[in-house]
């Protein structure tokens, strides 16, 4: 359940995310985010904070930030209207394609963006977690470009199911650990970065790949994803004529929902629907649907909507896409829940695995499985909204997933 | 009934007496459920202070020896209430009062009020609570120390000299001294700079100081001794426990 603000309150707080008064000076979003980390991180917190103030509001750092995007990354990505899928769906479908860019997903907006920065800090050793492995690929590749060496933490259960992208990270030159403990999934990873960094905060820099974590890392990756929604708007109001009815994208930790939402959150007759994983089904354990089905709670850093038990003990989650897998949600999502301004719905492994099926016949497209959820959820809603504008964030690519689809096509 | 005066006192004494008090720390419910409150009782007895560990599922400040133990403690059921519980039923053959550490969260969920009121009754006079930095620390410390109890802050070789004031400011009962940076249960050894380190921290207070995260050895804790009222002592006595070790001959070898 989440947090319960009575209309006015949601008002103000509305009012205030348009302000952008959001993260405060304590890190929050409305009650949501803050910085929960051991005192042997504080230094090191303290100095990304400076920084991030910095480089992120001196025009030099975002040119050349904006230029690595334009050159290196292939921005803008591009508005595809989906001529099929509207015609089945009865609607009007268009894709921000972020499986374009380059490494195939969103990631590399934050993750180049992040290396820049490290760099301006004088780091010497960068450390990044992954799940379905694309942030990894990103944070490798980003580092590959601006001359740092990486080392990516990856859950064991991962790595076999995203066999691919270990060695793509291998071949950027990025040293890949297998986290065996923990869930050995992304949680795990987030918890082992944490812990090596601890080790030496002065001279590593975390690359944390989604919107979740301490204060500052849920608004520095904000503000790196916000690109995507800063295009999409532009080319949707040029290429369609107006903005679209609703908005869908996939939320694990929640960076290219963000990322797409933050541009339109003040667009009020824009719906805004974020699609987690409903895995098996809605138990405990069976999903990783944290803001359907979480509570509050302080997670790697963060007051937000976690999966726990009775006692505060975080929940193993389930999904068919390793990006989804997270017990966790960035806190700026769990305050946009709790003011109603964004819907969050799920989908399920066999929803998502036909809706990925169908896009892939229909437009050509193969979307990585963590985007099928958004897919799975925008037919539902065009099924119930006939004629309705819809945008949904393609946020990456699925040749990394083929492993788990050949399975599936066998049955 | 514990409290932070008393924990801060006992320390004062073994200030005076010129001993290095010894803080044995391990997680409650490992390795079995069953031996918990009978090896507490036995910690009791060597132990000045005790240091009881809830396990929880994202150890993030804690390396893979309480990380092991935390997990397998949480497969054994343990959680707050059943700790609680089981502190009761001993409370009485304890000698030696106690403080717990935990991450955040399973406090949150418990409730902070309840939380106090509990830890009080079953003779707990603090908590350590290592993801919860000063910033973010008012609402636990006001419950806490409207019982008498109190939140046991950490400082590092890492913090600035003006956080260290303010860390020792909020601090009750005592300084918990991280005596190298990273997490519990490396063996590097013990920092080179720690007498530096350590007289730093006492210039800056009155409480007492007690180092941990590394001590091993009889050698570690009378090298602790010179600088600090106390030693705390947690993977090496966990990892005893899981080779099934005599543990409580370990703790006795340390004096």
């Amino acid at each position: 359940m989440a947090l319960d603000f009575s209309e006015t309150e949601k008002e103000i707080l509305y009012q205030s995310v348009l302000d952008n008064k959001f993260p405060d000076d304590m890190g929050r979003f409305g009650p949501f985010g803050g910085r929960y980390i051991p005192e042997t991180l504080v230094p090191a917190f303290s100095r990304l904070e400076i920084g991030v103030k910095k480089y992120l509001n001196d025009p030099q750092f975002i040119e050349s930030w904006q230029n690595e995007l334009n050159e290196w990354v292939g921005r803008p990505t591009a508005m595809t209207y989906a001529k099929q899928l509207s015609h089945a769906w009865g609607a009007e479908v268009w894709l921000k394609r972020e499986d374009l860019a380059h490494t195939g997903a969103h990631k590399i907006n934050n993750a180049i963006g992040q290396a820049l920065l490290a760099k301006k800090l004088g780091a010497k050793q960068i450390i990044a977690e992954t799940g379905a492995g694309q942030h990894g690929v990103a944070s490798a590749a980003a580092c590959a470009r601006v001359g740092l060496p990486c080392r990516v933490y990856m859950g064991a259960v991962d790595i076999k199911r995203q066999a691919p992208n270990v060695d793509r990270m291998r071949q950027l030159g990025a040293e890949v650990c297998a986290v065996k403990t923990g869930d050995q999934t992304l949680r795990a990873a987030i918890d082992e970065a944490m812990r090596n960094w601890v080790s030496d905060p002065a001279d590593i820099y975390y690359i944390i790949g989604s919107a979740v974590g301490p204060h500052p890392y849920p608004f520095l990756v904000r503000e790196f994803q916000s690109v995507i929604g800063r295009e999409a708007r532009k080319q949707i109001v040029t290429q369609a004529g107006g903005l679209p009815n609703a908005i869908f994208a996939c939320v694990g930790g929640g960076s290219n929902a963000i990322g797409l939402f933050h541009s339109f959150l003040g667009d009020r007759e824009v719906e805004l629907i974020g699609v987690e994983a409903g895995g098996h089904g809605p138990d405990l354990g069976q999903n990783a649907a944290t803001l359907a089905t979480g509570t509050p709670g302080v997670l790697q850093g963060a007051y937000t909507m976690i999966l726990q038990n009775h006692d505060g003990q975080v929940q193993e989650t389930h999904s068919v896409s390793a990006g989804l897998d997270y017990s966790g949600v960035g806190p700026e999502h769990a305050l946009l829940q709790s003011i109603g301004r964004v819907d969050y719905e799920s989908a399920t492994d066999t929803e998502a695995l036909l809706a990925l099926s169908e896009l892939c016949k229909a437009e050509g497209i193969l979307t990585a499985l963590e985007t099928a959820h958004a897919f799975a959820a925008a037919k539902k809603w065009a099924s119930n909204n006939p004629g309705k504008r819809l945008l949904i964030g393609n946020s990456g690519r699925g040749d990394k997933d083929m492993i788990t689809l050949s399975a599936h096509m066998k049955g | 009934m514990a409290s932070s005066k008393q924990i801060e006192s006992i320390l004062k004494k073994n200030k005076r007496n010129n001993t290095t008090a010894l803080i044995p720390f391990f997680t409650a419910g490992y390795p079995q459920l069953n031996s918990f409150a009978s090896n507490l009782v036995n910690i009791s007895k060597v132990g000045d202070i005790v240091e009881i560990g809830v396990p929880f599922s994202d150890p993030m400040a804690d390396g893979m020896t309480i990380q092991r133990s935390s997990h397998q403690a949480l497969i054994n059921g343990v959680n707050l209430k059943w700790i609680f519980d089981q502190i009761e039923t001993v409370s009485h053959q304890l000698q030696a009062p106690l403080v717990m550490m935990s991450y955040l969260n399973p406090l949150l969920a418990f409730g902070f009020k309840a939380l106090s009121q509990r830890a009080k009754e079953v003779g707990i006079g603090g908590f350590i609570v290592p993801d919860l930095p000063l910033e973010e620390s008012d609402e636990l410390r006001i419950a806490l120390e409207n019982e008498g109890l109190g939140l046991i802050q950490l400082i590092t070789p890492a913090t600035p000299a003006s956080r260290m004031i303010d860390l020792c400011a909020a601090s009750k009962g005592f300084i918990y001294a991280v005596t190298m940076t990273g997490i519990t249960g490396s063996d590097k050894g013990l920092s080179l700079k720690l007498a530096k380190y350590l007289n730093q921290i006492s210039n800056l207070t009155e409480l007492p100081i007690c180092a941990g995260f590394g001590v091993r050895s009889a050698k570690d804790v009378e090298i602790i001794g010179q600088h600090a009222v106390g030693a705390i002592v947690g993977s090496a006595l966990v990892e005893a426990m899981e080779r099934e070790e005599d543990f409580i001959g370990f703790l006795k070898r340390l004096r």
